[in-house]
């Protein structure tokens, strides 16, 4: 088991910058997340640590190694793909298997192998079937147990939920959590799902047009995002976006938006400009006194909570509130914000603003 | 009655076999004239009108595998009893036979320079159509289109210049000779077949076997070679048949060690009249191999043509 340590890797394709001067660690039996929009080098950044890409620039150390250069088989990395691939003329022992003969490891001693990790996903009874006819769940299973059979240092998966109906890959994510979590295998997991990269990830990498944009565990992502764009991919309805144009002041806990006051954190900066209010839409509260007044568009109900689309002088929002209180479309009411939760951003930069609830989390954006 | 759009009604399956079956009359009736002319005695092969029925005999088939002579009558009855069934047969012609013909020698030439052409073509072409597929290679459509374009004009045009070319190089009439040519021919057609074949591999199976610990020349033979099995036996079969049965190159650059079936079989017919058994024997021995291996090998050919055609 190993620590991964990614140190200002970067990846042309010609022209192409696919990922820009990355650099984070991956702890010792972290389940780690690289978590994007398609195209953001997510994918790339995995291959590279890998061996299936080569880094143009930077270094990625496993273990204090070097090894940046080194060929997939010399860094032994297992890798589970999106589709599986799984040798399609092997049955699914022989799939299982095929990293240990790769090693030359002795017959015997590769059954049992085979044996014990097929026991620990519960495949026993379809060793010896093609991988043609298995279905997706086990396909999976049968590409995990090739991974896991060896041992390796760490895993990659790229999307490995993807190729699956939805219905299963609640139960798959399940699985692996705990694979993990038996395992304790430092793991390198890839997908453009934000639920399921704060479900199961203890940290996670938010990339963005090749570049990273915030790094952190999945509570410090959610609550303090460092850019906008990560307020805005994270969490579902995203943050609240309310433009203004005015100032923020170092070491003041207030800020003026269109006339009225509002208690943010304490700032550690200074900005002035476009500045954008961010509040996620559980800490927008409907309160008579509220400063902001807003008109109700919509509400859609949620079982224990409704979210409500107001609309204010400062631009749309959305609220998600308890579902017993009765709102109604049209009417006019008063808004007000969790003053701790609120981030304020640079517009023009897409950066947040430092302040007492970021400190410490933005120097990674 | 219940309606499928996807299954045929009973009329048009009807339909359907009495196509198929016709076209297979179509196609077999050929084959099928010439195996049965194989087993013709001469009179019976000229004889108008045609004859279906007729008594078979093994006539063909020794005039094929040997040459005779013909003897005077005296010196036939002086002649000890026949010692097998060729003997007889061609002893009541009132020849005998005076050793083997060059049939068995020129069939063995065509087996060496069929099987070594394709074998080199499916060599050379796999490993450049996964070059083509795999690797940045610069200029790599213009270099597929290179290759192509050996095709573009008919081989034959450019007879006169290779002919000159091997006697020069002394390749002229020489089982390598022949070998390179009909490979060099098979080449474009090979990599072009085999390059759509590996295209359609993904990737990712390569990678598995790199992550699992093998190079890439292993993860070459042991992953993606199995998996373009279909494709190579396809394309082998193909180039089999172009090299197998290819005229006019043979006639033109072999006479002696290396001539294969093809300009033989027809010098059958100069040899004592118009022996049409031993041509159609000839022509029947030299099908089997291609058609072996045809059938060895069709369950691949079947999915072979088809490929591509529906995405799995």
């Amino acid at each position: 088991m190993a620590e991964i340590v990614i140190k200002n890797l970067r990846k042309n394709f010609g022209d192409f910058t696919a990922v820009k001067e990355s650099s984070f660690t991956i702890e010792d039996g972290e389940f780690f997340m690289l978590l994007g929009p398609s195209g953001c080098g997510k994918t790339t950044t995995l291959r590279m640590i890998a061996g299936l890409e080569l880094p143009t620039s930077g270094e990625i150390y496993l273990d204090g190694e070097e090894i940046s250069q080194q060929p997939p088989s010399k860094r032994d990395i297992a890798f589970v793909f999106q589709m599986f691939a799984l040798y399609p003329h092997m049955n699914v022992r022989r799939n299982i298997s095929y990293p240990l003969v790769s090693q030359g490891m002795p017959k015997r001693d590769v059954k049992t192998k085979v044996a014990e990790v097929a026991g620990i996903l519960g495949i026993e009874d379809i060793l010896d079937r093609p991988v043609g006819g298995l279905s997706g769940g086990d396909r999976q299973r049968v590409a995990l147990g090739r991974a896991i059979v060896r041992d390796p240092k760490a895993f990659m998966m790229d999307e490995p939920l993807g190729a699956l109906d939805a219905e299963f890959r609640e139960r798959m994510a399940e699985e692996l959590r705990a694979l993990h979590d038996r395992m304790n295998a430092t793991t390198v997991y890839v997908t453009h799902d934000q639920l399921e990269a704060m479900q199961m990830g203890d940290k996670i990498v938010v990339m963005n047009n090749a570049v990273v944009e915030q790094f952190g565990t999945p509570q410090e992502i959610y609550d303090k995002p460092a850019t906008m764009f990560v307020a805005d991919f994270i969490g579902s309805p995203s943050m609240n976006f309310l433009h203004f144009n005015g100032a923020a002041h170092q070491g003041a806990a207030q800020v003026s938006m269109n006339g009225s006051s509002y208690a943010v954190p304490k700032l550690h900066q200074n900005a002035k400009g476009n500045l954008v209010f961010g509040v996620r839409p559980e800490h927008v509260k409907l309160s008579d006194q509220g400063a902001l007044r807003a008109k109700v568009l919509a509400s859609e109900y949620l079982g224990t909570t409704q979210i409500i689309t107001l609309e204010s002088e400062s631009g749309t929002l959305k609220a998600r509130v308890d579902s017993h209180q009765s709102v109604r479309v049209g009417e006019m009411i008063g808004l007000d914000f969790k003053p701790e939760t609120i981030t304020l951003f640079d517009a023009d930069s897409g950066n947040a603003l430092a302040s007492e609830l970021n400190k410490g989390v933005v120097a990674y954006g | 009655m219940t309606y499928s759009v996807t299954e045929p009604t009973k009329r048009q399956k009807w339909f359907a076999g009495t196509l198929v079956i016709l076209y297979a009359i179509i196609t077999i009736l050929p084959l099928a004239w010439i195996m049965m002319t194989g087993f013709k005695t001469p009179p019976d092969s000229i004889s108008y009108p045609p004859k279906v029925y007729f008594e078979p005999s093994l006539e063909g088939y020794v005039n094929l595998f040997t040459t005779r002579t013909r003897v005077s009558q005296e010196t036939l009855e002086n002649l000890p009893p026949p010692q097998n069934f060729a003997e007889e047969i061609v002893r009541n012609r009132g020849m005998v036979i005076a050793g083997p013909s060059k049939f068995g020698q020129r069939f063995l030439n065509s087996v060496i320079i069929g099987f070594g052409s394709t074998f080199l073509s499916i060599f050379l072409g796999t490993l450049a159509a996964y070059a083509f597929s795999r690797f940045k290679i610069p200029l790599a459509d213009d270099l597929l289109f290179f290759i192509l374009s050996t095709r573009m004009m008919p081989p034959i045009a450019v007879a006169i210049p290779i002919f000159l070319m091997y006697r020069k190089l002394g390749l002229s009439d020489t089982h390598l000779g022949m070998i390179l040519l009909y490979t060099g021919v098979n080449i474009s057609l090979a990599v072009w077949l085999l390059k759509g074949f590996i295209d359609e591999i993904p990737r990712e199976y390569e990678e598995a076997a790199l992550i699992d610990g093998y190079t890439r020349f292993q993860a070459f033979y042991k992953i993606v070679l199995p998996q373009a099995a279909t494709g190579i036996a396809s394309t082998a079969i193909f180039c089999l048949i172009f090299a197998w049965n290819e005229y006019a190159f043979a006639v033109l650059l072999t006479s002696g060690t290396a001539q294969t079936a093809p300009p033989f079989i027809p010098t059958i017919i100069g040899v004592g009249g118009l022996d049409w058994p031993a041509v159609a024997a000839g022509a029947t021995i030299f099908l089997l191999p291609v058609m072996i291996f045809t059938i060895l090998l069709r369950k691949h050919l079947l999915r072979g043509i088809t490929f591509g055609a529906v995405r799995k």
